[in-house]
């Protein structure tokens, strides 16, 4: 079992997600995590779907997807083909802050985004061990919420989505 | 300009009619009333079938499908009449049968509340369909229709649902019906590469023991004739899927058998001694391989596929030869050398007369009082039209009749093969029979099974169609039983029927009906029932505990196929 990214390049339909996704539950495999967004061109998504399996099983996930009519293109790679990115948010309390807090926030590039009466947010954007390690960190300064984001990612490999649409 | 636009209820019929459609089937209700009322419009140029079950309409549009190799259509209203097409979906889409099948849907303001019969069609039959789409606005539904008969006749063949809204069925819309040709997301045609035509090429030069399995992708892809031309330059010995069966006459001598759990012998068992298998538009469904790991092991596999997802899916391949099988069989075809392999078939022929001593005799020419299921289906086959189309259920029967059914023509075949759907043959038979009158249609079926479709025998009443059905009945769930009888200690839990007496059902629906018991009177009532000028009904009562045989069992390889 190794960590895998799968890149899907489709229209911007209704219902994409849901028949993307249904070949997940279908073979019981769990999608660790999943972003979706409009792609440079206008009309076009692009789905990122963190999966952890063997590479057979995402093979087959991959030629299914790619059955899908209304998508373009699917493809995978493993993280060493990738560079990606996850961004984690962190609501602390006001009343924590200090100065040991502060040099956690500088140690890690962490920033602050926003500063309320009651609490501050602080953002880091890394892979998920960085922004694991802040986390676990932070829960002993009284950490309120938070939130991570699922990859986003661009292959290595240079292929241009229009490669795919011709 | 007003004068040009017509409701979308008109826009609907006349887009099936632009697309060619000349029979659909379907059963009315709120919904999709307004599509019903345009209906009435043009009965001239487009049939409708009303059958007596949204399941019974999508089933008969399937084998509308299967034997015409058109796009077979069905309409049903929203909520239940949506959901009852449900099976239809899965089974055509795992059969690979092209189907539009149109549900009304409330109106687009309701969508979301809860409306009467509103259901989310498009969300529950999205793993069970190629495509599927809803349409709120009037203007969308000619492109939509466009891009679903594209889809469901493009590349390999499967159901697409197209789910309109009440409110785009009565407003008003111009009509300018434009085919759909293709769009960028989806690839229909997929050139084959000439350098994995000389990969297999050579492998199949070199090879002493060289195999072929074909299956309905040779249908599919209207490659019979390249079949039989590369086999006969080969020389290579041949096997039938259960859905491939017609892709080769049973009579030509190349032909060996048939593959699969209640396949033949010799080509079950020959699987595990090849050293070439070629696999022609097949997808090596677990029933044809049983135990995977045991799997044509010694052997190089070439796998000729139009499907990307079926290639390494099941059994791991040495050469893929990916694209439409009717481009790479020619291909291949001029890549190999002539060649014979006698001692090769001798092996498929002795095993053969294996088979013939220990099963068929006694099947079909049997010494004890009952009658059995393989005598029936071999005195029907020795009755039969040349070019008769069988339509079968699920379960022994199934098996049976298509073990003793000689299959001389493509397109002759129509059962549920991947879903095994109890209930299918008797709609799909009406299909089949009214894509053309005059076809000889016959429908072999279970007591079981015709059971959960029996209300058809009232759009076979309705509409006349002259399908021959034959009941065998054993007064059990047949296979089931064999399974509990095999593998449960006899423990028959709930597979014995107390039945109705079949033929007065059949009397009721005005149908010419008859009930063997007796040997001595079954060719008589078989050839009485083809000549019979109509639909028949003959019931013939059978031996309660048959078992088929030969038998792959669950999880044993081919090469432990028994023939007891």
């Amino acid at each position: 079992m190794k960590r895998y990214t799968i890149f899907v390049i489709t229209e911007n339909f209704i219902g994409i997600l849901n028949r993307i996704t249904i070949i997940f539950t279908r073979r019981g495999i769990n999608i660790d995590a999943l972003t979706a967004s409009e792609s440079r061109i206008s009309g076009i998504h692009r789905i990122t779907i963190e999966v952890t399996a063997n590479e057979d099983t995402v093979i087959q996930l991959v030629n299914q997807i790619e059955k899908i009519i209304d998508v373009i293109k699917a493809f995978y790679h493993e993280d060493e083909g990738v560079v990606y990115q996850e961004i984690a948010l962190y609501k602390i309390p006001v009343s924590r802050l200090d100065a040991g807090l502060e040099k956690i926030i500088r140690q890690h590039n962490a920033k602050i985004i926003a500063a309320e009466p009651e609490f501050v947010v602080l953002e880091l954007t890394g892979h998920k061990e960085q922004t694991q390690e802040l986390l676990e960190i932070l829960k002993g300064y009284g950490l309120s919420e938070f939130a991570r984001s699922g990859r986003v990612a661009v292959a290595k490999r240079m292929l241009t989505i229009e490669s795919f649409i011709k | 300009m007003k004068d040009m636009m017509i409701r979308g209820a008109d826009i609907i019929v006349r887009s099936l009619i632009a697309e060619q459609a000349e029979v659909i089937f379907g059963y009315p209700g709120g919904a999709i009333m307004p599509v019903y009322d345009a209906l009435y419009d043009y009965h001239e140029q487009l049939k409708h079938v009303l059958t007596r079950h949204e399941q019974g309409a999508i089933h008969a549009a399937q084998g509308y499908a299967r034997v015409s190799g058109k796009v077979g259509v069905c309409l049903a209203t929203s909520g239940p009449g949506a959901t009852n097409l449900i099976t239809g979906l899965a089974d055509a889409q795992i059969d690979s049968t092209p189907l539009v099948c149109i549900t009304g849907q409330v109106a687009a303001h309701l969508l979301g509340t809860d409306a009467f019969q509103e259901t989310d069609v498009v969300g529950i039959s999205m793993p069970a369909t190629k495509w599927n789409i809803q349409v709120r606005r009037v203007e969308d539904i000619a492109p939509a229709i466009a891009k679903g008969f594209f889809i469901a006749r493009s590349g390999r063949p499967g159901p697409v649902l197209i789910d309109i809204t009440k409110n785009a069925q009565t407003d008003f819309g111009e009509f300018n019906y434009v085919p759909c040709l293709g769009f960028r997301s989806f690839k229909t045609h997929v050139a084959v590469e000439p350098t994995k035509i000389q990969q297999a090429a050579e492998l199949i030069n070199s090879a002493e023991r060289p195999y072929l399995l074909f299956g309905q992708g040779v249908v599919l892809g209207k490659a019979e004739s390249e079949l039989k031309s590369f086999l006969e330059k080969t020389g290579i010995p041949a096997a039938s899927t259960l859905l491939g069966s017609g892709a080769l006459s049973q009579d030509h001598p190349n032909y060996v058998g048939k593959l699969g759990m209640h396949g033949n012998y010799a080509p079950n068992l020959l699987t595990n001694q090849c050293d070439v298998l070629i696999a022609a538009g097949m997808r090596f469904d677990d029933r044809v391989t049983g135990d995977l790991k045991r799997y044509a092991k010694q052997a190089k596999i070439i796998h000729l596929e139009l499907d990307p997802a079926e290639v390494n899916k099941n059994v791991k391949v040495d050469v893929a030869v990916m694209g439409d099988c009717r481009e790479s069989l020619s291909m291949l075809m001029d890549a190999v050398e002539g060649k014979k392999h006698n001692s090769w078939m001798a092996r498929f022929r002795e095993l053969e007369q294996a088979e013939k001593e220990a099963v068929v005799l006694p099947d079909i020419t049997p010494t004890k009082v009952g009658l059995t299921m393989g005598e029936v289906i071999h005195q029907v086959n020795q009755c039969k039209a040349d070019d008769a189309v069988l339509v079968t259920d699920v379960g022994q029967h199934q098996m049976i009749a298509w073990r003793y059914f000689n299959y001389k023509k493509p397109r002759t075949q129509v059962t549920s093969g991947g879903l095994g759907t109890m209930g299918f043959a008797l709609p799909a038979a009406l299909g089949a029979q009214l894509h053309d009158y005059s076809r000889q249609v016959i429908c072999v079926v279970g007591d079981g099974g015709i059971q959960m479709t029996i209300q058809e025998l009232g759009a076979i009443m309705q509409t006349k169609a002259p399908v021959k059905i034959v009941l065998l009945n054993n007064n059990y769930l047949g296979m089931v039983r064999q399974w509990q009888q095999m593998f449960f200690d006899k423990r028959y839990s709930f597979t014995e029927l107390d039945n109705p007496d079949f033929v007065k059902i059949a009397e009721a629906y005005n149908i010419k009906s008859q009930k063997v018991t007796d040997r001595v009177d079954l060719r008589e009532a078989i050839e009485d029932m083809f000549i019979h000028d109509g639909p028949f009904f003959l019931e013939v009562v059978v031996e309660k505990e048959d078992n088929v045989f030969p038998m792959i069992a669950t999880g044993c390889s081919v090469e432990e196929v028994r023939l007891s």
